[in-house]
């Protein structure tokens, strides 16, 4: 029994150690040819995709269950906020239509071409990676209903982030605090050009900002449409920091929420934007 | 195994129990689960069942479900492929060639090596992390990962060794 305890023994050894190894030469092989692992990974996703999406219908339920009876604690002192605040936003609004009346008259005046219209693919989120490492959500479209590597994906808030990787049926979203998100802004009334970087934390922070500067906490962040890689405009978060207190490092609250996250519509602009709009022009004539 | 056959096919079907949960738990890690306070940080249910299983019936989860669970972990969250293989492939060597010294531990001291272990694993994983994207990253998110994972242990630890019950005794337990 124990000659034959030993051999097993070391035969369950040499297994651990080949999976090891065998683990050490997929990180090799990936480090060397990331696109491949990146086909891989969407492969895998597009499968997983339906049982993550099954599953996580009665979690959606039930958190939102628990938000609701949460809402309905709050609901008196909440009114009276809305109240208030409802008063406020009908001033804005009256500010808002005579600016944008304005702004149509001034446009029409210097011939000003505007952007391609963008279309949109809404997608639910059915996958939060959670992952203490990487930021991103998988949503429920993919290449077959039209979603391409590079499309903003918004919700009612603002920016949540880009489409990094593509499946079939499935696509993988970055969000705007990841830690490889880089995003053209603009800040405030005098509308500073900025990088704003996630750092795998619930804030981001602006990069690049010019040295003398006039940022102040509330100042908000649109994206800037530098580079092409998102519209122009979209609001991303609030200045919460300037960075007089931090070592210089001024911080932005994104209005994304991740934790309530449900749908985002993915958004198609420039080229393919402009070709789509084509298309549905000449099946409407 | 000299029963009929429909014992057979249920002896298999126990058998596969802890693959089954495996899968299951990295499912469970992926599903939006929204806890107050933002930071959508989910706990590594994969590495307590590892652990679990290490500990007390290392017959009945081959290394291959380890590492291809381990694969499919790094799939779904992104990370670097090979990195949660090689993880959890490590603690779990490790756990089970322990399994004599740790087995018949009260509850607490096991918790503690759980903790211990898991510490070490994080970090791993966080280095490997690290060193295949050549980015530093914040240790926030890893060490509130961290915490959870021990946090939640314990309940983990009730739900595995219910399905323990159910799952046939003896047979191939390779330290006996």
């Amino acid at each position: 029994m124990g000659a034959s305890l030993s051999i097993r023994q070391g035969a369950q050894r040499s297994t651990f150690a080949l999976f090891l190894l065998l683990a050490v030469g997929i990180m090799l092989i990936g480090k060397a040819d990331p696109a491949l692992y990146e086909r891989t990974r969407m492969v895998i996703a597009d499968i997983a995709t339906p049982v993550i999406g099954a599953l996580s219908s009665p979690v959606v339920a039930g958190a939102e269950l628990i938000e609701e009876g949460k809402h309905l604690l709050a609901a008196y002192d909440e009114n009276t906020a809305l109240r208030e605040e409802n008063e406020l936003l009908r001033r804005w609004r009256s500010a808002a239509q005579g600016l944008d009346s304005e702004n149509a008259r001034l446009r029409s005046l210097l011939n000003f071409t505007p952007e391609a219209k963008a279309t949109y693919i809404t997608g639910r989120v059915v996958g939060d990676s959670g992952g203490a490492f990487l930021r991103s959500v998988l949503v429920n479209v993919g290449g077959r209903n039209g979603i391409r590597k590079g499309f903003a994906a918004i919700d009612n808030n603002g920016l949540v982030g880009r489409v990094a990787e593509v499946g079939q049926w499935s696509a993988r979203i970055l969000l705007i605090t990841d830690l490889n998100s880089r995003i053209p802004v603009l800040v405030g009334q005098n509308r500073e050009r900025a990088i704003l970087a996630g750092d795998n934390s619930d804030l981001a922070r602006l990069d690049y900002l010019p040295p003398e500067r006039s940022i102040r906490p509330d100042d908000l962040v649109v994206t800037s449409g530098h580079g092409g890689a998102f519209p122009a405009g979209l609001p991303v978060g609030i200045v919460v920091s300037n960075g007089d207190d931090l070592g210089g490092e001024i911080q932005v609250k994104p209005f994304l929420t991740p934790d309530r996250l449900e749908f985002v519509r993915l958004m198609d602009f420039g080229l393919t934007g402009m070709l789509q709009d084509q298309d549905l022009g000449l099946a409407s004539q | 195994m000299n029963g009929p056959p429909w014992h057979n096919l249920d002896t298999v079907a126990r058998n596969a129990a802890p693959t089954l949960l495996l899968l299951f738990l990295v499912i469970l890690g992926q599903l939006p689960f929204s806890l107050p306070g933002d930071s959508a940080v989910t706990p590594y249910f994969v590495l307590m069942a590892v652990f679990y299983w290490g500990l007390h019936r290392p017959d009945l989860l081959p290394a291959a479900v380890v590492f291809v669970v381990g694969l499919l972990q790094d799939a779904l969250e992104g990370e670097p492929f090979g990195v949660n293989a090689f993880v959890l492939i490590a603690v779990y060597w490790f756990v089970s060639s322990q399994q004599r010294h740790f087995g018949e531990r009260p509850f607490l001291v096991l918790w503690l090596i759980f903790g211990l272990i898991g510490l070490a694993a994080e970090t791993l994983r966080w280095l490997l992390v690290a060193v295949l994207t050549t980015t530093m990253l914040t240790p926030w998110s890893v060490a509130f990962e961290y915490l959870m994972t021990v946090a939640l242990y314990p309940l983990l630890t009730i739900a595995f060794a219910l399905a323990q019950r159910a799952l046939p005794r003896g047979g191939g337990n390779f330290m006996d």
